[in-house]
């Protein structure tokens, strides 16, 4: 006697926590319900295989009839269809978008396109995260991007309010809408060692310190582009490396100001002028989309890796930042103190975050 | 020229004692040689007629019902244009319905090429069509109409649904249908209910379900004064509920009013349809519609000619006959009601009945704590031989003996019955006087006020196989009406056989397989007090208390019929509560568990579950094999629930309800009940088994290791339902003291041996429990399906009533769901036993998945557990369920058991003020013009034992964060930690939802489950944008599933309805005293209403 037909439906929709986590994780009834029964809910509650495998469907329709409500989460709490309580309503909103950072870090920068949906499975393979949950997740991350593309004002606050996301975990989709927008290079073989909270701690840093948002909410460009005008300004700031004086001077204020003060002083000198030029360069390059890409690969290529043979200390490198940013102040001739301190900022921040092992 | 055929019908007294089975079954124990069991025939002109001979008449895209009786009604209210023209000579109320559409959310994208959808909205009513601007290309279109009023008459208001039409405009084809919304505006006619309809509504289309929703406004404006309303039948409110509504007093209840509606069905047969499906099943979702309607307005002037003002019980359903038609039908009870002043107000003293009656002259010692006294059993056992040998056919020589034997032995001791007698007889003879008049003394109620019902005599039932014909003239239902009255009259002679003048708790249904049809009713027999049943009837007020002389919390479990007249012999007792009357030793109710029942321990679902095979055939020969097949299931439910009761320690059932469904090739049975220990009847002895041949070693030992799985389960099942009954010293009034097992014997058995008989009779008197005799292995699987019924898990109790006897302290959480399995019945070979055995696997899985998926909520019970079951085809049993579960807390039920003046007996629902509010109302004066003073809303506070639970859950209205409004949705009729403040109108909703696309929704579980959802929310809706927050009594009256897995199709019908509220959490009422109306949350416009 087999059921053809068994459906459960609550006036309050019922939501199982751990089957709605089985399910996002992408496993089919069938994995479910081995993994529910190693859980040992059968010997918890005294009851069947049958009971259990048809506990699972259940929740799995009703997950299955929510998801298009959970892909606009306003909708979720307007819908008339299942009565669900608030707080229940914030919790599958946010397990829903939740996302797994190695499958986050593995996407970084990368174009959300149906060719990098493609390659999923051998990113489901690297990190261990089930193809399916992979998609869902890469699928979020490309309905969030679309959502708020062409909207102005901070990225974090017009995701917290299209998707009723949590603050940080709005921070962290503003991430990575920032990193797929900018389209940064971080899939380099020397950037593996920065994580996906790296990344977007720095995310964080650029939009901060660089967008437009940052300086006037109502302005006109989203905030995942990063101004042009402002880009274009940093050119400005080559004079610093481009005039030898200003370099030499530039050098030497650090330098003294510095002495006595980091173990690797010598090194300092020896390579301050390089560190500079790379620094400088950074910014200067932004104007050009395939240089924008670099952005990362050339802070770790060119100030990371030589600090880092060096034996800088973490504390060595703020001193330094804080020095290098603060001295052109007193540089005669030097006119865009502002521009400069805005673009180190970021700069630093960056740096500081991403000066570890 | 309808012809009707008439095959034999089956009828059954039930007391819990008496079946009615036909003589040639053999009588079962204390059987009653009543019941029909006429050859089949066929009266009537012959079938010829049948199919051919009338024109079928079709009405066309109107598809209009027909009114059912009076010629005069001609014109159908919906069919000729201008409709209004031509009906019944009473005055029409002309009135104004005024609809805005405000805007819609959530449109479905119907161009393909621009994502948008151009929609705009057809309003329609009576034949009146109003249309929207097209709002461009939007998916949230703010239509933000005109009023479009509607000028109509009363008639046409009751009848019509107002019918919203969303449809997506097309400059160069046709405009698609997005879908519709029906509104009910019954609501809006009367004077105490909603003022308005406002809200979103899903918008639903049958194949696609909900699509966006929409959001509109609808008036009514009558013209006419009050006054006027009187002529109509506007004025009558509807309610679900089958007890008096909360808020509500009742004045007079009159009784029993019923109807029925004939139409041709638009699709019987879906799948080979003509035109598209989706618009015939748009055309029988109007009509049924339509006809609802107009059945409610006929029902309505029905109650208006017995002067009462109310319909409560009421109960509309469908029968879908397929090819012969679309029966609509309803029953009720009429009832005058007048609206609580102050619904916070409470009479002070809630013992105050059994305190008066406790004066009673006629009870010198109603001491009901006190166990000093009481007759043990003094009637000998019966014995009952019954042999259902493979035949069927041989008439059993043993029963005979025992039924004459056995009022003679029981005559010893019975002389408080006799001192009785003149009173019962002077009672009968009144409430007779006011039940004469009536047709039908029927009452849908389940639940009374204290001291309505005074005597329970015990389930009444009839049923009748017919054959479907085609209605010829559905202006003339008559076959139908005839069908039924027929049925009544059976359900009323067996309500006098058992010295009952009423029957109560009364429930109308069919099952329908093909051409044939299984007509059901059942109730209980009752003796009522007839100062509630007539208008202004003050004077015996006084007299009459000393009929009422049973002390309260036994009186009604004392017999009605006279001792030593007994309509059937049954093992009477002494009232082990108050020692004065006599009482059966178990007894089978389809009623709710009266609020002043004296209850021992918990209560707990109890099931009968059964399968019969019967041989494919057509018409009569059909018809014939069905009757033939029903007296066995009947008395095989019957002695299952017996075995089951027994096997929990218990003696009574609350909520019998027996369903009876006919197949292709079977009969299935399922009797839900509710199974308590009544402390005014005796303990229940245990079961015990014989082995057919005592030689054989090894089979004594199987037989004495299953005996002591029986008697082990006893014992569990009186500690899990807490059954401690104190004991009695029985010496003290001299009875017969019980053997320490006593035992009486139920034999099957198959030989036609009088010795048997002998050995039965040796061991009477000795003997109360059962004997099941393993004779075979029939008999094998019967014992061991005893034992498959697996106890609920700890922290769980479960019900089919309103409230469980024994647990009292109720928390507000509730959960109410709907779950439906439909299962293949595989065996290639099948036989009874292994259906049976496959049936309670169903069932009992259900029950176990029930558990698991609320295991969050323990403890917990699931209350008004209520199981409907179908046989869609050939192999295919489907199963519903519509349950809620209440969450209780623990601490508090020890807390209550521990308390020394209790001892282990626990007034039914002491916790239920609600419930006693009204009948204590009732108690007093009728008539009197100060039924409550302020002062008394001080036992408010008493009544909320959970304070602190409450805010928790309060169930805030939509007011921020433009958040759905949330609406609770109960079968019970009320809510825990609740007052209902504001009955709003009836809910009664039909959809039919089909697909073309089976897979693609995800099987048959996807799209039923789907559906349901789309029930529940549109239900949820209707009752918001009445400005109500939950839906009591509600109730899924049919599920009618189908599929087509070939053609990858599917198609279900779904039936529901209940009582719109509004109520306020008690801890609320609470902080804001006299302020019931800050309750309706968004239409300040409904705030002058004076009735709140």
């Amino acid at each position: 006697m087999s059921s053809d037909l068994d459906v459960f439906v609550g006036n309050t929709t019922l939501i199982d926590e751990e089957v709605y986590r089985l399910w996002l994780d992408g496993h089919s009834v069938a994995e479910a319900v081995a993994r529910r029964l190693r859980g040992g809910v059968l010997e918890r509650e005294g009851t069947s295989v049958a009971v259990l495998q048809s506990d699972t469907r259940d929740h799995y329709r009703t997950f299955q009839m929510l998801e298009r409500l959970l892909h606009a989460p306003p909708r979720l709490l307007q819908q008339l269809l299942f009565q669900i309580p608030p707080e229940r309503q914030a919790l599958l909103i946010q397990r829903y978008y939740a996302f797994d950072e190695a499958l986050a870090r593995e996407l970084l920068g990368k174009k959300l396109s149906k060719g990098t949906k493609k390659e999923l499975d051998e990113v489901s393979a690297r990190t261990g995260v089930g193809i399916r949950s992979c998609r869902r997740q890469f699928d979020n991350f490309k309905r969030v991007f679309k959502a708020v593309e062409e909207l102005r004002g901070p990225l974090a606050e017009n995701i917290q309010q299209l998707f009723l996301l949590p603050p940080a975990l709005a921070r962290d989709y503003a991430a990575i809408v920032f990193f797929a927008n900018s389209r940064f290079e971080t899939g380099k073989r020397r950037l593996q060692f920065l994580s996906f909270a790296d990344f977007a701690a720095c995310a964080q840093s650029l939009m901060g310190h660089w967008s437009q948002g940052a300086l006037a909410p109502e302005a006109a460009e989203p905030d995942g582009d990063l101004p042009k005008s402002f880009l274009q300004d940093l050119k400005e700031l080559k004079v610093l490396v481009a005039d030898k004086d200003l370099l030499d001077q530039h050098k030497s204020l650090v330098c003294s100001a510095l002495r006595g003060k980091i173990s690797v002083h010598n090194e300092l000198e020896a390579n301050f002028k390089a560190l500079s030029r790379a620094l400088v360069n950074v910014g200067g390059k932004l104007t050009h989309a395939r240089d924008v890409r670099d952005f990362f690969v050339d802070l770790v290529e060119k100030v990371i890796e030589p600090c880092r043979s060096d034996k800088w200390s973490p504390g060595d490198l703020r001193l330094f930042l804080t020095h290098y940013t603060a001295a052109p102040r007193n540089l005669p001739g030097f006119r865009h103190q502002a521009l400069w301190e805005r673009y180190m900022a970021a700069i630093s921040a960056c740096l500081l975050r991403m000066y570890h092992d | 020229m309808g012809t009707m055929r008439t095959v034999p019908d089956f009828s059954v007294v039930r007391s819990g004692h008496e079946v009615q089975i036909p003589e040639q079954v053999s009588v079962p124990w204390q059987g009653l040689h009543r019941a029909v069991s006429r050859a089949p025939t066929i009266p009537g002109p012959a079938p010829a007629g049948r199919g051919g001979a009338a024109p079928r008449m079709r009405s066309g895209a109107a598809a209009a019902p027909r009114h059912r009786r009076g010629g005069a009604a001609a014109a159908a209210p919906a069919g000729a244009a201008g409709g209004g023209g031509g009906r019944r000579g009473r005055k029409k109320m002309p009135g104004k319905l005024k609809v805005k559409i405000v805007a819609g959310r959530h449109l479905p994208v119907m161009d393909r090429a621009s994502d948008l959808t151009d929609a705009f909205v057809e309003v329609k009513f009576g034949n009146t069509t109003f249309k929207t601007d097209v709002y461009p290309k939007s998916l949230n279109p703010q239509w933000n109409s005109e009023w479009f009023k509607f000028e109509v008459d009363d008639e046409e208001l009751q009848d019509e649904p107002l019918q919203i039409t969303v449809l997506d405009h097309d400059t160069y084809s046709a405009n698609d249908a997005i879908g519709k919304v029906y509104i009910d505006i019954d609501p809006l006619l009367y004077s105490e209910a909603a003022t308005v309809i406002s809200g979103w509504f899903p918008i639903y289309d049958t194949i696609h379900g909900i699509r966006g929703e929409i959001n509109v406004v609808v008036k009514v404006d009558l013209f006419n004064d009050l006054n006027r309303f009187r002529q109509s039948s506007c004025g009558v409110k509807f309610f679900c509920t089958t007890s008096i509504p909360k808020c509500y007093r009742a004045v007079v209840i009159h009784g029993f009013v019923e109807e029925l509606v004939v139409n041709e069905d638009p699709e019987y047969q879906w799948i080979d349809r003509i035109r598209t499906p989706r618009a015939s099943n748009e055309a029988r979702q109007r009509l049924i519609s339509l006809m609802s309607g107009e059945l409610q307005r006929k029902i309505g002037l029905k109650v208006l000619e017995m002067r009462g003002n109310a319909v409560v019980g009421y109960l509309q359903c469908f029968d879908l006959e397929g090819e012969s038609g679309l029966v609509v039908r309803a029953i009720g009870t009429a009832c005058t009601l007048d609206k609580l002043s102050n619904t916070s107000a409470f009479l002070p003293a809630c013992n105050s009945p059994s305190k008066e009656m406790k004066e009673i002259p006629f009870n010198e010692d109603p001491n009901p704590n006190t166990y000093s006294s009481g007759p043990s059993t003094p009637l000998k056992n019966q014995t009952y031989s019954f042999s259902p040998s493979k035949s069927y056919s041989r008439q059993s020589s043993s029963s005979d003996t025992d039924l004459s034997l056995t009022p003679k032995t029981g005559m010893g001791s019975g002389s408080a019955g006799k001192e009785g007698g003149p009173f019962k007889t002077l009672l009968r003879q009144q409430t007779q006087s006011a039940l004469e008049q009536r047709e039908f003394p029927f009452f849908t109620l389940t639940t009374f006020p204290p001291g309505f019902l005074l005597h329970v005599g015990g389930v009444v039932s009839a049923r009748s196989v017919k054959l479907l014909d085609r209605i010829h003239n559905p202006d003339e239902p008559e076959t139908r009406d005839a069908w039924w009255a027929e049925i009544r009259q059976e359900i009323k002679s067996h309500a006098k056989a058992l010295g009952c003048h009423a029957v109560v708790g009364y429930s109308e249904s069919t099952s329908i397989c093909e051409e044939v049809c299984i007509l059901s009713a059942s109730g209980t027999a009752a003796v009522l007090n007839p100062r509630f049943l007539q208008d202004g009837t003050m004077e015996g007020c006084l007299e009459q208390r000393i009929e009422e002389a049973s002390p309260p919390g036994c009186g009604f479990c004392h017999i009605p019929y006279d001792e030593l007249n007994m309509p059937f012999p049954a093992h009477l007792t002494y009232c082990y509560n108050c020692r004065k009357q006599k009482v059966p030793d178990v007894l089978f109710t389809t009623i709710d568990l009266p609020v002043e029942a004296i209850v021992v321990g918990k209560g707990c679902l109890i099931q009968a579950r059964l399968c019969r095979l019967k041989k494919k055939a057509q018409a009569e020969a059909n018809a014939t094999s069905i009757s033939n097949l029903l007296p066995f299931m009947e008395y095989e439910v019957h002695t299952q629930l017996m075995n089951k009761l027994k096997l929990r320690g218990m003696n009574a059932l609350f909520g019998l309800r027996i369903q009876i469904t006919v197949g292709e090739n079977m009969l299935m049975g399922l009797a839900s009940a509710t199974g308590v220990y009544l402390a005014a009847l005796p303990t229940p002895g245990g079961i015990q088994i014989a082995g057919k041949t005592p030689n054989d070693g090894t089979y004594e030992q199987h037989i004495s290791h299953m005996q002591k799985k029986i008697n082990d389960t006893i014992a569990k099942n009186k500690e899990l339902y807490e059954i401690n009954p104190p004991e009695l010293p029985e010496e003290i009034i001299g009875s017969p003291i019980p053997e320490p097992r006593q035992r009486s014997r139920l034999l099957r058995s198959q030989s036609e041996s009088s010795d048997e008989v002998t050995e039965l009779d040796l061991s009477h008197g000795k003997k109360d429990a059962f004997v099941l005799e393993i004779d075979d292995t029939d008999a094998m699987e019967d014992v061991h399906s005893l034992l498959t019924d697996v106890p609920p898990p700890s922290g769980f109790y479960s019900c089919n009533t309103e409230i469980m006897p024994g647990i009292n302290n109720w928390t507000p959480e509730i959960q109410m769901f709907t779950a439906v399995r439909v299962s293949r019945l595989s065996n290639i070979n099948p036989t009874n036993q292994t259906l049976n055995k496959n049936f309670n696997d169903l069932c009992e899985n259900l029950l176990k998945s029930l558990y698991f998926k609320l295991r969050s909520m323990v403890p917990c019970c699931l209350c008004h557990v209520n199981f409907t079951v179908a046989l869609p085809e050939d192999e295919l049993v489907q199963i519903a369920v519509t349950a809620v579960a209440i969450t209780y807390d623990k601490n508090q039920a020890l807390q209550a058991n521990k308390a020394p003046t209790e001892k282990s007996q626990q007034r039914a629902s002491t916790d239920n003020e609600e419930q006693l509010q009204f009948p204590l109302e009732l108690c007093s004066d009728p008539l009197s013009s100060q039924p409550f003073s302020p002062a008394k809303a001080t036992s408010l506070e008493k009544a909320s034992p959970l304070a602190e639970g409450y805010l928790r859950h309060r169930s805030v209205p939509s007011c921020t964060n433009s958040t759905v409004s949330v609406v609770k949705m109960t079968p019970l009729s009320f809510l825990p930690g609740a007052k209902i403040t504001k009955y709003l109108g009836i809910i009664n909703m039909f959809f039919i939802r089909e697909t073309t696309s089976l897979r693609e929704e995800g099987g048959v579980s996807g799209f039923l489950h789907a559906f349901i959802a789309e029930v529940f929310a549109m239900v949820r809706a209707h009752v918001a944008a009445l400005g109500g927050n939950a839906v009591v009594s509600y109730i899924m009256k049919q599920c009618v599933f189908m599929e087509n897995p070939n053609k990858n199709q599917a198609q279900c019908l779904i039936n529901v309805s209940g009582d719109a509220v509004i109520f306020v959490r008690e801890s609320e009422l609470e902080m804001l005293p006299v302020q019931p109306s800050a309750a309706a949350p968004q239409h300040t416009s409904s705030a002058g209403d004076v009735t709140t």
